[in-house]
């Protein structure tokens, strides 16, 4: 019954679901190991309870109804009546989940199918079952709030009032109910707390028929409240209404100026809110009398009303913490909100669109920078090297506004982990660390599939049951490591474990079974293990459901090649292993090494060059002319003018660039070095992509192609005929 | 929500919610207009929130206004909960504390 929902203010309506969602998952995930936190039980229920209010702004029924009860619920663990406990917490996860089904219903405009349905029947009969459960008020400490006032004034005689309640008043803001609240919940959540004495309800401010607008509220309260609850807990039940609702909270003996003023705020009439709260018992009639006497009293000697100034003052003689709690709170609120307004979001086509010019302006400025130096014009000469200056700080924080910490797509897993370490009945720890390594987005968002398949690997295959795990003499709980970090201008994401390792002779007996080496090849241990990565390989000797199906890692392989990146895996048997995915750290622009062979130019990324040496000191003239002594190191290197297959005469002066990826060094022989050049790679296209070594191209200052050298390629070559 | 209408009689099945007093008041209003005694039956509301109650609040005053009589009957368990909790019943069970106490009120603002 979603009525006609613009497009876009659905499209926002269901990122923000989604985000608030997941923030709704990791405090889930927290609150299993840590029941009793609540700020975190808080951020728990604002999420419900948004999604709530903003469902029903939209009219989306479906989703408001469940909503409903699990929010209702939440308030219950929130006033402490029920207890977190693991089926609780467990049934809040499944009610997690169902929410994000909902929000996929509400993007595709799609109404629930029955299976849904029924989820959400029997999620809220499950969530009621909680609702039902008799209140346990005397069993629990009154509140663990930092500062406990205890709103107990010195009796000043003839100054305060008798009556030993609360008083508080509302008028709540014209938008409440379309806001998705209703007035009454939170007289039903007050009398969680408490015991509403007396409640009288204002509806004074409704205006005549023709006036009304049935949606908007005009209702208030005057309620006479019972309750052992401190001030800061009382106001924060009006949180969710703070800004539009007119509230005043009066602790039991109050001055009877403070009803005074109280009397003063509120817009009716002064007799007759003075008549309601001595029908709330706020007020004895002879308090109303003397407070109204005084005020016509007032009201001769001087027309001014009460300062604000003077107001505070009284308000700070009754009970100063008070104040400070409340002052302390907002300017806590002001500044969470002024770190979200310092937040914009951007289409990311948007941002993709602002590189693509980058990319351009650099090519144009090199353009400039080579007509200058050709034409000798010094000064032009000067200004290029600012503007080129300049374009590459543009370029840096074009690309930084891509970067996203990759804490966020670790963070998602500790609900895999639990899910799968439930799944499977093992015991498994995550821990994550280098999440603030930050990478660029698209990579983010593609990596996500490749590691969800190495951590259940994992999970599966690595981390041995308990009862195995004691039998070696490890510790019955599993850990699963996430790990980030920068290198020579990649980024390395490792998952590793502490299970049982890869078991070299069943891979090799598979790999030789499925024909994937030869009987008899002679392979490293590392090239055993990375015989996983395969087509068509998997040597659980159960499928799974989780892995195991022999479709596994040659995706992952397949994927994060297709980032530009690597991956390999080191093992030791028995202690576990390590999966190390390598990855560019951005797919659009790079700092560039610039090298000559022929007339040819290529590219290769700055950050793995290592040094630049002449190839004739260093080569000794009997080799193999394979591999050069660079200071007692062994060096393999390759000419690309072999690689290549270039034509042509050969320069006196060759030179090596030493390249390091990963662990492997090399060495390129070149004809001519040129320097840095900033790179705006383009996609090679189809007809190249079987090349071998070449990642993409680029376009020159002067409108010629460079070749982009793609060096894992290049890398994986070399290692390869050294074998 | 299929709302039987006899002549003076309007019978609220399902919500009486936010959701649905737009449609409601135009109902209500049709009702005490063409009838000098309207009555509500609300035996088969299955839920009722604070706009639903603050409808039937205006729609009462409207009916003291015109001279007319509103009756609500068969109040479900949730709108019997609503009442007693705003501590309203009285607003609605006597129309002569209320025609009193609009007296003593004045205008409010």
């Amino acid at each position: 019954m979603s009525p006609d929902i613009p497009d876009e203010y659905l499209q926002t309506f269901v990122i923000e679901c989604r985000e608030l969602l997941e923030q709704m998952e990791d405090a889930l995930l927290i609150i299993e190991r840590d029941p009793e936190n609540p700020e975190i039980i808080n951020a728990i229920f604002r999420a419900a309870h948004t999604i709530k209010g903003t469902a029903g702004l939209f009219g989306i029924d479906y989703m408001v109804e469940f909503t409903h009860v699990a929010e209702s619920v939440l308030d219950r663990v929130r006033s402490r009546e029920v207890m977190i406990s693991s089926a609780l917490s467990a049934l809040f996860i499944e009610v997690h989940d169902h929410l994000g089904t909902l929000v996929n219903h509400v993007e595709e405009g799609t109404l629930p199918t029955e299976e849904v349905d029924a989820r959400s029947k029997r999620l809220i009969a499950q969530l009621t079952q909680y609702l039902d459960t008799p209140i346990t008020h005397e069993a629990v400490p009154s509140s663990d709030i930092a500062i406990v006032v205890k709103p107990k004034m010195n009796p000043v005689q003839g100054d305060v009032v008798k009556t030993d309640y609360w008083h508080i008043s509302l008028r709540f803001g014209l938008e409440v109910f379309r806001n998705g609240m209703d007035p009454f919940s939170f007289v039903r959540y007050l009398s969680s707390i408490g015991q509403v004495v007396q409640l009288v309800t204002i509806i004074d401010a409704i205006p005549p028929a023709d006036e009304m607008d049935p949606e908007s509220c005009y209702l208030g309260f005057e309620i006479s409240f019972n309750s052992d609850a401190d001030k800061i807990t009382i106001e924060n039940i009006f949180n969710f209404v703070h800004d539009d609702c007119v509230i005043r909270i009066l602790p039991p003996h109050s001055k009877i100026s403070e009803y005074e003023r109280l009397i003063l705020e509120l817009p009716e009439q002064e007799m007759r809110l003075g008549e309601m709260l001595v029908k709330c018992g706020s007020l004895t009639p002879t308090e109303l009398e003397r407070i109204l006497r005084i005020q016509a009293e007032q009201a001769d000697e001087e027309d001014a009303p009460l300062l604000i100034g003077d107001v505070l003052l009284q308000q700070k003689v009754v009970s100063p913490p008070v104040i400070e709690a409340a002052l302390e709170k907002q300017k806590h609120i002001k500044e969470t909100k002024k770190a979200e307004a310092n937040l914009i979001r951007v289409d990311a086509d948007k941002l993709d669109d602002l590189i693509n010019l980058v990319g351009e302006l650099i090519i144009a400025g090199a353009g400039i920078n080579l007509i200058a130096t050709r034409e000798k014009m010094a000064d032009l000469f000067q200004s290029t090297a600012t503007l080129s200056r300049l374009v590459e700080e543009v370029r840096d924080s074009a690309l930084a506004l891509r970067m996203v910490q990759i804490g966020g797509t670790f963070n998602r897993f500790q609900r895999v982990v639990r899910d799968v370490s439930k799944e499977l009945g093992k015991d498994v720890d995550l821990v994550i660390t280098g999440a603030e390594t930050e990478l660029d987005k698209t990579v983010v968002e593609k990596i996500g599939d490749p590691l969800t398949h190495l951590v259940r690997n994992s999970m599966d295959h690595g981390i041995e049951p308990a009862e195995v795990r004691l039998a070696r003499g490890k510790p019955v709980k599993g850990t699963l490591q996430l790990s980030a970090y920068h290198d020579a201008g990649s980024i390395v994401i490792e998952v590793s474990d502490d299970g049982g390792g890869l078991n070299k002779a069943r891979i090799l007996s598979k790999a030789i079974e499925r024909g994937l080496v030869a009987e008899g090849a002679n392979l490293t241990d590392k090239e055993i293990y990375n015989l996983i990565f395969e087509a068509g390989f998997s040597t659980a000797d159960t499928v799974s459901n989780l892995s195991g199906r022999g479709v596994g890692m040659d995706v992952v392989r397949r994927n994060i090649t297709a980032l530009r990146g690597t991956v390999d895996l080191d093992s030791v048997e028995g202690q576990g292993s390590t999966v190390r995915i390598r990855l560019p750290l951005t797919l659009a622009i790079i700092d560039g090494f610039m090298v000559g062979v022929g007339n040819a130019t290529y590219v290769m990324p700055l950050d793995i060059v290592v040094e630049c040496i002449e190839l004739k000191a260093w080569a000794s003239n009997e080799g193999d002319e394979q591999y050069i002594n660079l200071r007692g190191e062994v060096l393999p290197y390759r000419r690309l003018r072999d690689h290549f297959g270039i034509k042509g005469e050969t320069v006196a002066r060759e030179n090596v660039v030493v390249i390091r990826y990963g662990e492997h060094k090399a060495g390129l022989v070149v004809d001519k070095l040129m320097g840095e050049f900033q790179t705006v790679i383009k996609s090679p296209g189809k007809l190249f992509e079987s090349g071998k070594g070449i990642g993409g191209f680029t376009i020159l200052g002067s409108g010629e192609v460079a070749l982009i050298l793609d060096v894992p390629g290049l890398m994986g070559l070399i290692e390869h005929e050294r074998t | 929500m299929a709302n039987e209408q006899q002549n003076n009689r309007i019978v609220i099945e399902g919500e009486l919610t936010i959701y649905t007093v737009t449609e409601l008041k135009d109902k209500f209003l049709g009702g005490l207009l063409t009838n000098d005694e309207l009555e509500l039956d609300l035996s088969e509301v299955s839920e009722i929130d604070g706009a639903g109650l603050q409808l039937l609040v205006m729609s009462k005053q409207s009916a003291i206004a015109l001279k007319k009589t509103l009756l609500i009957t068969g109040h479900s368990p949730v709108v019997a909960e609503l009442l007693d909790l705003s501590g309203l019943s009285g607003f609605f069970g006597d129309p002569l504390l209320m025609a009193h106490q609009s007296k003593l009120e004045g205008k409010s603002l």
